[in-house]
């Protein structure tokens, strides 16, 4: 793909986050969310938090704002599954979440280990009580993101108080999982 | 037969969870409290319910990240997350992720009586071969410790509440049924009075 087709969504993402004031930053590493990782971790007033699984993520910011620090969990589709149990946390006690989620699993993959999380995470989300946002296009995913974001921040203590941005397949881009990088 | 699991050992152990917990929490000045899933919160609650408290009911394997999370936004404060074996065992992870980000100010301690206290106290892997100090030292946490009897837990207190970390104890204690001592059961209030507690009155919303 090419930056016409892509755009920059990672740096829209980036302005969005600092102008939501977000602090802590967790991930597990991954191929969609590369280029957001580089520059977050460039920042100096972010706090870049690499997890081992994905639901450390979500009692990591019900930690960080109980002290009053924001954050966002960035994964991939397949990294939802591990989160689910956690996610009662998040909404027992309402804490706000903003997760970005990279999609695996759509049109193009490679890896059809990666479909079954992929085709039903808008569903499984929305069985937690997360607000779901989908971005097909370059352009729609800064401002879906600040949407969720205003949503789960400024609204803190809302019954639904958990919102991901899903970011299509086709913006992630197809040509990087090919053999060798699979994952 | 379960594998290598001892059922009966921690029976015997010298340290009772109740008063260790007290002692944890002692003249506790700014320290600010995660309290893992089951035993573990009661036992903080039974030392006396406070709003620097946050006592788990749920969220089992999470309550170390818990600690990591407000430890990381609060690095004026001594953060000391209380949990037991089993919800310890649940997320191994969180000391490696821990580990990388080497918060001084964060003490992670582990009540172990080697049994899963909440669904009939059925031996944990800690009941056999898994050491959970070993554990985290090989995960990186720099200062690490075992606990098996009063004088070890009087040279430990000192170190858990004020030792430059990421610091953990794990500490041994007799396997028993002690009466409940429940703190607020709802999400929200325990947020909310926490944050109260922490950031002042204009958190409420949150």
């Amino acid at each position: 793909m090419t930056d016409t087709d892509t755009g920059d969504w990672p740096r829209a993402i980036f302005e969005v986050l600092e102008a939501a004031r977000v602090r802590q930053v967790a991930y597990v590493p991954d191929a969609g969310h590369k280029d957001l990782i580089l520059r977050c971790a460039a920042a100096r007033d972010l706090r870049m938090v690499p997890l081992t699984t994905e639901e450390e993520g979500v009692a990591l910011l019900a930690g960080a704002w109980l002290g009053g620090d924001r954050g966002v969990l960035l994964t991939q589709s397949s990294g939802l599954g591990n989160c689910i149990n956690m996610l009662s946390l998040t909404r027992v006690c309402r804490f706000p979440l903003l997760m970005l989620v990279t999609m695996r699993g759509e049109a193009g993959e490679f890896n059809p280990w990666q479909v079954p999380m992929g085709a039903n995470a808008a569903e499984l989300l929305r069985l937690t009580g997360t607000a779901v946002h989908r971005a097909e296009e370059a352009g729609e995913v800064g401002p879906a993101v600040a949407q969720a974001a205003q949503a789960v921040f400024e609204r803190p203590g809302a019954a639904e108080s958990a919102a991901a941005v899903l970011i299509a397949q086709r913006l992630v881009g197809i040509k990087t999982f090919d053999i060798g990088d699979s994952r | 037969m379960t594998g290598t699991l001892i059922q009966t050992r921690s029976e015997g152990y010298p340290l009772r969870r109740r008063e260790v917990a007290a002692r944890l929490v002692a003249d506790r000045g700014g320290l600010l409290v995660v309290g893992g899933l089951g035993a573990p919160s009661w036992d903080l609650t039974a030392a006396g319910d406070d709003a620097r408290n946050f006592p788990l009911w749920g969220a089992m394997g999470g309550a170390a990240m818990i600690g990591l999370g407000l430890a990381l936004a609060q690095p004026g404060h001594r953060v000391l997350v209380v949990t037991g074996d089993g919800e310890m065992l649940m997320g191994l992870g969180a000391f490696a992720s821990i580990a990388v980000q080497a918060p001084t100010n964060l003490a992670v301690v582990v009540l172990d009586n080697e049994r899963y206290g909440e669904t009939g106290m059925q031996a944990t892997h800690t009941a056999g071969p898994t050491n959970l100090s070993a554990v985290a030292a090989g995960a990186g946490i720099p200062v690490v410790g075992d606990v098996y009897d009063a004088a070890q837990l009087e040279a430990a207190l000192p170190r858990i509440r004020a030792e430059p970390g990421p610091v953990f104890f794990n500490i041994k204690v007799r396997a028993e049924d002690l009466p409940l001592a429940l703190p607020p059961k709802d999400g929200v209030e325990l947020k909310t009075r926490f944050r109260e507690a922490l950031l002042g009155p204009g958190s409420r919303s949150g």
